[in-house]
């Protein structure tokens, strides 16, 4: 009877983490895929040979976009948007996420400020006319036009205001009687007793901006200042299959095909991310559960 | 210090935010009123023709917005269900598993497309379902000829669903593992003396202790039922499926801001952002009655 037991357990432990197994590999075979197609010759590529292995190993598609001058031009306009982006995105979330914190009693005017920011929330004006807004102010082909239509991220104002709400009230009280004033209570109380929410965060807005591709389709039309993302869309477009309608076009197609050195681009564009990704996973754990807030 | 000078630091704090916030969020919705003109760029908002709601009335007699419609509930609709389905399914079964090393790594890989952007999932995508792709090789092995995956209206849709599926399921589970291990372990310990086997704590327990969270992802996916995923069916998507797949979003996009018609665009994307408002408050007042949780 025992041994009967254990080994059905057995049988279904094997299914469980065979399924698990197959979902995992579904996940990261594509994507050794595209890394081994970087490292491969650019004919097996195009053969189909490559799986996660690299056939022929070779190091020219690196070498060649060494000297794509606007892939790199527009790698450090990523980086350059990342920074000044998370850093207006973190300083606009800490200002309005404090205030909103307080209840009505301690902040007269709460109560009307969250109104507009849950209504900004809940309803926009669309594409169209914040492209308008955009343009009006001279902001086309700037980073700026990046940058500030997104700086005051509602979700995360929401998020970190939750968080603040759970700093006890009387170490706020303590620091008053000390004679702080609320930016001084902000500063020394309660940024160091949320940092878990300001990493996570941080690391969402650097996530968002660096992986952002849509804003620099909309409001920058000079190639030269595109940002990485926007580069890597163009380039790929360029794969697009609707310009593959028989088989002998696709042949055609296939024989020009830059698969190898368009990996090799995706994959640089990529490294910034997993280079975070460890303290990336720390985090998101944590930001998710508090996302799902307790009131 | 005094009461009414913490007033004004506070309100000096939210004043950057706030101007932002106006000029990005609030001045655009003035906008609007383009969707009831017939807006001309050159003579400005103030000089446009008014024409009530003939832009709205136009956009109920062509097909092709019709056709947007159906295809963005489909294609939300779908992505909603397997959202819930796949998260909840693996969470339970990655919950199943002791080896801690394994978990972790698995964790660890499922998680990473998330945060991989659509432009780059995009061309993995396109290869996988190309036309030398390894799925048409796999095919073609079982004697089938091959397909245009990408270039069919057939099969557009599911693609688009099982691919955000691919994506987002590990990161889905998340909120799923964290419900599980909120679940009391006495109960497994209880039932195990009872003589409750594997499936019917499963049953008994495990399912009964997550369903309230899934019920409350399941109610706030809901107004997200327009939402198809502008990003990744325009990497995705090229005119020979727009019949298929194309969604309000792309729609919106092509129309207003490459023909330029923008009445037409803001008119409806208007119709989008006020049925997508009304079903968050309306998740949101559920949520709220049925939990203690608020989605904001």
């Amino acid at each position: 009877m025992q041994v009967k037991k254990r080994k059905r357990i057995h049988i279904a432990d094997v299914i469980i983490y065979f399924i698990i197994l197959v979902l995992t590999l579904l996940c990261l075979l594509p994507l050794l895929n595209v890394v081994a197609t970087s490292f491969s010759s650019s004919a097996a590529a195009t053969a189909g040979k490559v799986g996660i292995f690299p056939v022929d190993f070779t190091l020219n598609a690196y070498h060649k976009i060494l000297e794509d001058h606007q892939l790199w031009r527009s790698f450090m306009i990523s980086i350059i948007r990342v920074i000044l982006g998370t850093s207006l995105n973190l300083l606009f979330v800490i200002t309005m996420a404090y205030p909103l914190s307080k209840n009505k009693r301690e902040f007269h005017a709460q109560g009307i400020y969250m109104k507009f920011v849950l209504f900004a929330m809940l309803f926009s004006g669309g594409m169209v006319p914040l492209f308008m807004v955009v343009n009006k102010l001279g902001l086309l082909n700037t980073i700026w036009s990046l940058i500030l239509p997104g700086a005051v991220g509602v979700g995360n104002v929401i998020l970190l205001m939750n968080f603040f709400r759970s700093v006890p009230k009387s170490l706020e009280e303590a620091a008053e009687i000390d004679g702080a004033n609320p930016i001084q209570v902000l500063n020394h109380v309660f940024l160091p007793a949320s940092k878990p929410c300001l990493a996570t965060i941080c690391l969402f807005c650097i996530v968002g901006h660096w992986n952002d591709y849509f804003s620099g389709i909309l409001y920058i039309s000079k190639t030269t200042n595109y940002p990485l993302q926007t580069y890597i869309q163009l380039i790929s477009a360029q794969f697009d299959l609707s310009k593959v309608t028989d088989i002998e076009k696709l042949k055609q197609y296939l024989l020009i095909s830059t698969r190898t050195l368009n990996s090799a681009k995706i994959v640089i564009s990529v490294v910034p991310l997993l280079i975070i990704y460890p303290v990336l996973q720390k985090y998101f754990t944590t930001g998710l559960v508090v996302g799902a807030v307790k009131e | 210090m005094h009461k009414s000078r913490k007033q004004l630091y506070y309100h000096a704090m939210m004043f950057p935010g706030m101007v932002c916030l106006f000029i990005f969020s609030f001045v655009p919705m003035f906008g609007i009123i383009m969707a009831f003109q017939n807006y001309i760029p050159a003579k400005g908002i103030f000089k446009s023709r008014w024409v009530n709601w003939d832009n709205f009335k136009f956009i109920f007699t062509i097909p092709d917005s019709k056709q947007i419609f159906i295809n963005t509930i489909i294609i939300a609709l779908g992505k909603m269900i397997l959202g819930i389905i796949i998260p909840v399914s693996f969470a339970l079964l990655l919950n199943e598993i002791r080896k801690k090393v394994f978990k972790k790594t698995v964790q660890t890989i499922v998680y990473l497309p998330h945060f991989l952007s659509w432009v780059v999932l995009a061309t993995v995508v396109q290869y996988i379902f190309s036309y030398d792709g390894p799925i048409n090789a796999m095919l073609s092995s079982f004697h089938i000829s091959p397909i245009m995956f990408m270039g069919s209206n057939k099969w557009f849709r599911p693609i688009m669903i099982l691919t955000e599926s691919w994506k987002e399921f590990g990161y889905g589970s998340i909120i799923y593992l964290a419900a599980l291990t909120g679940i009391d372990p006495g109960l497994y310990e209880a039932a195990s003396i009872d003589g409750a086997n594997r499936w019917k704590r499963l049953i008994h327990i495990t399912i009964p202790g997550i369903l309230p969270i899934i019920l409350i992802m399941t109610t706030m996916s809901l107004p997200n039922i327009l939402n198809a995923g502008f990003d990744q069916i325009f990497n995705l998507y090229n005119p020979l499926v727009y019949q298929s797949g194309d969604i309000i979003d792309t729609y919106v996009y092509r129309v207003g801001m490459l023909q330029r018609q923008y009445s037409l665009a803001t008119a409806i994307g208007l119709i989008k952002s006020v049925i997508g408002a009304i079903l968050i408050a309306t998740a949101n007042k559920l949520v709220t009655t049925f939990s203690d949780r608020t989605m904001f």
